[in-house]
């Protein structure tokens, strides 16, 4: 083993001789992968138990953690495998959220300094993903993420949004996108921008833009961005193509509104996976995820969706403590 | 290429909600069409709420009232022509400092008028803490406003949702 992967706190070994690529361990957890196939490894009653995901399956969930700053909750990476947020330590888990796992005593929970497994994810990242994969866009949008180790997509992979702090083109705030091309399925969504017609002296109080044409812009699926902020009420509007690379669950209520098109969700139990409900969302349909879920969109069309996020801290506990329901409105 | 559908309050196609276990209120689901297609002008029908705060939907048919908020607001329109006029408040602020969601204002407050926007489809508007503010549809549509629950907020969930 030997500190090589760019990050210091990141225990990697050298490149495989035959693949090119190097394994990574992140405290008891041991990642690796060959041409087609990640294989995340863990101790359980003194044997070392093993989980095999395809690679491209496997970036595309982990950018996506990444990029979210482990999200709101969980990050199902697939049925066995993910990560939970605790807000400045996160746990990495195997089979812990599977009711098969749990109940034959084979899962597996370690917890980490948020700073360790952010620098592991991104090391494995840089070192994993080849030239010419982009994992935030749809399958026909990029290159195969399969085969011996072949250069790298930095680019791709370390997009860095600028946070919003009340709406996106104010002064000070992030930026718009005029300068990213049409989606290729959204070309036939209007680029007007709204007239403002501010009195002398009042120019920069005045602000609208076209979210619709924002989005249209949008470079990446299933990664929301906020563009506007009252109190801890957070839009989170993303575009959505292929499938959610990962099965959410919440530690709080969200909301989706869906802005165009269709999305399907499966819906699940957050602790044991165990199938909900299939909700079928089309234009103009919102709909709560409860507390106590996990969710999972597939999106035939590229849609646009707004992901509607409570932002108050201490939401988790009271959620998890029974104070608040997990449903939003008594029904 | 496939075309983008969007949703108007003439077009809307409600979906679905298949249950395995648990029940369809669990969800809160409903169509911001639907609901604006019969509620009245600027009836502010909340058809999201996560606990204080609220996404109301408004059917922005004429001239709305007068309307302030002691915090940000943001209106999205989803169907019409919609201009949005401000004015500043010249007496002080219309709304205490701890009065939270859209405030109904009687009349046209006193103050300095600070122009208007003018939105359409995809739109989207800040609705600045302090200002005041009045929709006025030029063509029939559906508003989005992101807001907290207020005393104009109306709460009709066994209504308009899916169960």
């Amino acid at each position: 083993m030997d500190q090589s992967a760019g990050f210091q706190s990141v225990t990697a070994s050298d490149p495989d001789k035959t693949n090119g690529y190097r394994t990574f361990t992140l405290g008891d957890f041991e990642f690796s992968r060959d041409a087609y196939f990640v294989t995340v490894k863990w101790p359980s009653k003194g044997e070392s138990r093993s989980h095999q995901m395809h690679a491209d399956d496997f970036l595309r969930a982990m950018m996506r953690d990444v990029a979210w700053g482990f999200f709101y909750g969980w990050v199902n990476f697939d049925e066995v495998i993910g990560t939970r947020n605790h807000y400045g330590r996160v746990d990495m888990y195997a089979g812990s959220y599977n009711a098969s796992f749990k109940d034959a005593g084979v899962d597996y929970t370690q917890q980490f300094e948020t700073p360790l497994i952010m620098a592991t994810f991104k090391a494995i990242l840089r070192d994993w993903v080849n030239e010419g994969f982009d994992p935030f866009a749809a399958p026909e949008e990029t290159g195969s993420a399969f085969g011996i180790k072949h250069g790298d997509n930095i680019g791709a992979i370390e997009r860095t949004r600028i946070a919003t702090k009340r709406m996106p083109g104010l002064v000070g705030d992030s930026p718009l996108r005029d300068d990213l091309p049409v989606n290729r399925q959204f070309a036939d969504i209007g680029q007007d921008e709204p007239e403002i017609h501010a009195k002398p002296g009042f120019e920069h109080e005045l602000h609208a833009f076209s979210l619709f044409k924002y989005l249209s812009r949008s470079d990446v699926t299933w990664n929301p961005s906020v563009t506007s902020v009252c109190k801890q009420s957070l839009f989170c509007p993303t575009t959505e193509e292929f499938v959610l690379p990962v099965f959410h669950g919440n530690d709080r209520v969200e909301w989706f509104l869906q802005l165009s098109d269709q999305i399907i969700w499966d819906v699940g139990d957050k602790d044991t996976g165990e199938p909900r409900a299939r909700i079928t969302m089309n234009a103009g349909d919102i709909a709560a995820m409860p507390a106590d879920i996990r969710h999972k969109g597939y999106s035939q069309k590229r849609s646009m969706l707004l992901v509607w996020e409570n932002a108050t801290p201490d939401l988790p506990k009271r959620y998890e403590s029974g104070e608040l329901p997990p449903y939003p409105v008594p029904l | 290429m496939q075309e983008t559908y969007l949703g108007s309050l003439g077009n809307y196609r409600k979906g679905s909600i298949e249950i395995i276990k648990g029940k369809p209120g669990h969800y809160a689901m409903s169509n911001v069409f639907e609901v604006a297609s019969h509620a009245a002008p600027y009836e502010k029908v909340v058809v999201g709420k996560n606990l204080k705060y609220v996404i109301e939907t408004v059917r922005a048919e004429g001239v709305s009232p007068w309307f302030s908020a002691s915090h940000d607001e943001f209106a999205v329109v989803l169907d019409g022509e919609i201009d949005v006029h401000f004015i500043k408040p010249s007496d002080g602020p219309l709304v205490n400092a701890d009065t939270e969601g859209s405030v109904r204002i009687e009349g046209e407050p006193a103050g300095q008028p600070m122009g208007y926007v003018r939105l359409r489809r995809g739109h989207q508007a800040l609705l600045p803490a302090g200002t005041a503010y009045r929709f006025e549809a030029r063509q029939t549509g559906v508003l989005l406003v992101q807001t907290i629950l207020g005393s104009c907020s109306v709460e009709k969930w066994a209504e308009i949702c899916i169960q």
